[in-house]
Order: structure tokens, then sequence, then C-alpha cells
């Protein structure tokens, strides 16, 4: 028996979750939470140049009920802290979290009285993008980590667990 | 004459002292007299101030006391080229009075749209009672201002018709501007004390 030409074949047979994992990753919808001047980095890489609707996240929404991702872009501080965290609340599963920018990673050069130090002490956090704003190839870099992320369907979510200063 | 000689010269009870720093107008002020004068300053024809363009607190606590609050430089800066040179350079310097040296000093920029003049009013506000009358009855901009101020210095502002925090969350402790606030105190509202 010869070689087959799978473009004639009428089916084509992969295992369940390997495909939901390739679909979910190209249909990213994001839920832009932008606070600071990182949104306007945000804006350049998902205008037309850097262009993310290659990687199927071009179309944000604005209801967190209806995303998949929550992208965190911009400084969060203590008295913004319980909303952010009922907008992750209303996501439903599955669900992914991206920290764009050094504030949310880790409070970046601020230590106050008014900023929370990285947004894991108050959600898990799967992909961290630092930058002071990070630049739009930096932010594809992270998208696509996280598309490797979604495909594999792990789910390593973590929070920050500041006794002990380790991802519990 | 000028906006300090005029305010001398109409409430000398309440000017504590005058500044005059390249052409810009600054007045030290009891704070029993501020709403009387804040009402001539808005409502006389020859000040004719419409437009209440900041009201700030400032925090001397440490002031000249630590290293980093130090003045570092003694001499002002060189003039830019379309000024000309005061015949006096020592009057430029200004130095806090001795007797009006309290914790706090509330600072009030006005400006004048129709005589296009400016001028600084400051208001020294003892530790023990910080409080100043409100100037909201008579700009509406004083309301956010002074709402802030009590935020971040604690200072309260008598009459004032909503004065409740602005910037932090209802359930914070304490004014963070003020020097003796601690510099690694946290209150976070969720989450772990970082």
């Amino acid at each position: 028996m010869g070689s087959v030409d799978i473009a004639k074949l009428d089916f084509f047979s992969s295992r369940l979750d390997a495909a939901i994992g390739w679909a979910r990753k190209f249909s990213i919808f994001q839920y832009p939470f932008v606070t600071a001047c990182c949104g306007m980095e945000y804006m350049a890489t998902a205008c037309s140049h850097y262009d993310v609707d290659r990687f199927g996240a071009g179309l944000p929404r604005f209801s967190p009920r209806q995303s998949d991702v929550l992208f965190v872009v911009g400084t969060i501080s203590h008295k913004l802290a319980p909303v952010l965290k009922k907008v992750y609340d209303q996501m439903t599963e599955p669900k992914w979290v991206v920290a764009f920018g050094v504030c949310t990673c880790t409070g970046g050069f601020y230590d106050n009285y008014a900023t929370v130090m990285g947004i894991d002490t108050i959600i898990p956090v799967d992909v961290y993008i630092p930058g002071c704003p990070p630049r739009p190839e930096n932010v594809l870099d992270g998208l696509m980590k996280l598309q490797a992320k979604i495909e594999k369907g792990e789910k390593q979510t973590k929070l920050y667990d500041h006794a002990t200063k380790r991802l519990v | 004459m000028n906006l300090s000689e005029l305010l001398k010269q109409k409430f000398p009870q309440y000017v504590l002292a005058t500044h005059r720093y390249r052409g810009d107008d600054m007045i030290l002020l009891k704070k029993e007299g501020l709403l009387e004068v804040a009402r001539f300053l808005k409502e006389d024809p020859t000040c004719a101030f419409n437009f209440l363009m900041d009201l700030t607190c400032v925090d001397y606590l440490a002031f000249e006391k630590s290293p980093s609050s130090a003045p570092t430089t003694v001499t002002p800066s060189p003039l830019p080229f379309y000024m000309k040179p005061k015949k006096d350079p020592k009057g430029e310097k200004w130095e806090r009075p001795a007797e009006t040296q309290t914790r706090f000093e509330v600072v009030f920029h006005f400006y004048s749209l129709s005589k296009n003049h400016r001028l600084r009013l400051k208001v020294p506000v003892d530790e023990k009672h910080p409080e100043v009358d409100s100037l909201t009855p008579l700009w509406a901009s004083a309301d956010w201002f002074e709402r802030e101020v009590w935020d971040m210095f604690g200072v309260v502002f008598k009459g004032h018709p909503n004065l409740k925090r602005i910037l932090m969350y209802k359930e914070f402790v304490g004014h963070p501007l003020r020097k003796d606030y601690p510099v690694n105190k946290r209150q976070p509202l969720i989450g772990p004390v970082n």
C-alpha cells in the first residue's frame, strides 16, 4: 500500500482533548482589564501592524462573562483589587490570566501604600509578560506561550504565597 | 500697588508675611482670616480671582531635619533670558517666619482670568487642631481638592458639604502622605499584607 494523500480523505482522526486544545488556542476571547500606560502598548499589539488577530485573539470581549483570557494591563491599586477579583470570578471556566507589564507581575517600581505588589497575590496568573511597558513582540511571545499552554490543556495557575515566598 | 502690598494694607490683622519672587506674590495668612480674605480676593474688582487653580498641603514634619529633605541649592536657579536680573538677589530667598512654623501649611493657588494674575496663599495649620475653613462656598473647585487634602493629610475643612475620602478607600486608616505614616505600612482590602 502506497502513501495516502490526506487531502483526499474525508475524515481525520485525533484525540478529542488535543483537538479541543488546538481549537481553543486559536479562539482566544480576551478581556482587557486596562488601567494604566501599558494599555497603549496593548493597543499597539492589537492593531494591524503587529496584528494579534493572527493568533486568533483579535476579538476582545468587553464582558468577563464572554471571555476566556483576562489581560490585566497596568497597575492595580488596593482600591481596585476587589474589582479585579470580581471580574475574574465572573469569568467562566476554562479561563486564563495574563499579567501584562511589570506592575501586574510584581508591582514594578511602585512600593507604596496604594499599589498591589503583583496580581498573583489576588488571582492566579498563567503568563507573566514583564516590561515597562513590554514591547509588542514581547507580548506576542507571551501570547504564544499562552497558546502552547492552552493547547496542552495545562492549567497551572498558581497563587503567590507571601508567607512562604513561593507559588502554591 | 502689587497684590501683597494691597492685602497687607487691607488685612493687617491676618497677614503674617508676604513675599514676592520674580513677580509672583505669596501671602502667609492666619487661618482665622481665610474665609474673609478669600471672599475679598474673589469679589474685589482689582483682585477678581475667579479661579481656584490648586489647593494642596505641605507636611513640614521632617523639613530640614532629615538629609533627604534638606535644601540642596542655596542660590536660585539662573533667570531665563527674557527676565531682567533683580538688583537685590537676597530678596529672592524665602524663609518661613519662626513664629509660624507649624507642622502643616495649606496652600492655595488663585488665578484671575480677567486680570491675568496669580496669587499663592499659605495658611499655617497646627498639628493639634488641623482645621481650616472650607472654600467650597466661594469656588466649587475647592470641593475635590479639599477632600484630597483631608484624605492624604488629615486636614479638616470646616463647612465642607461632603468631606470624605476621595482617593483611598473608606476602610483605610490614617493619612498616607503625612510624613509620620510608616512608609512600609500596607492596608490591602483583599489579599495578603505585602
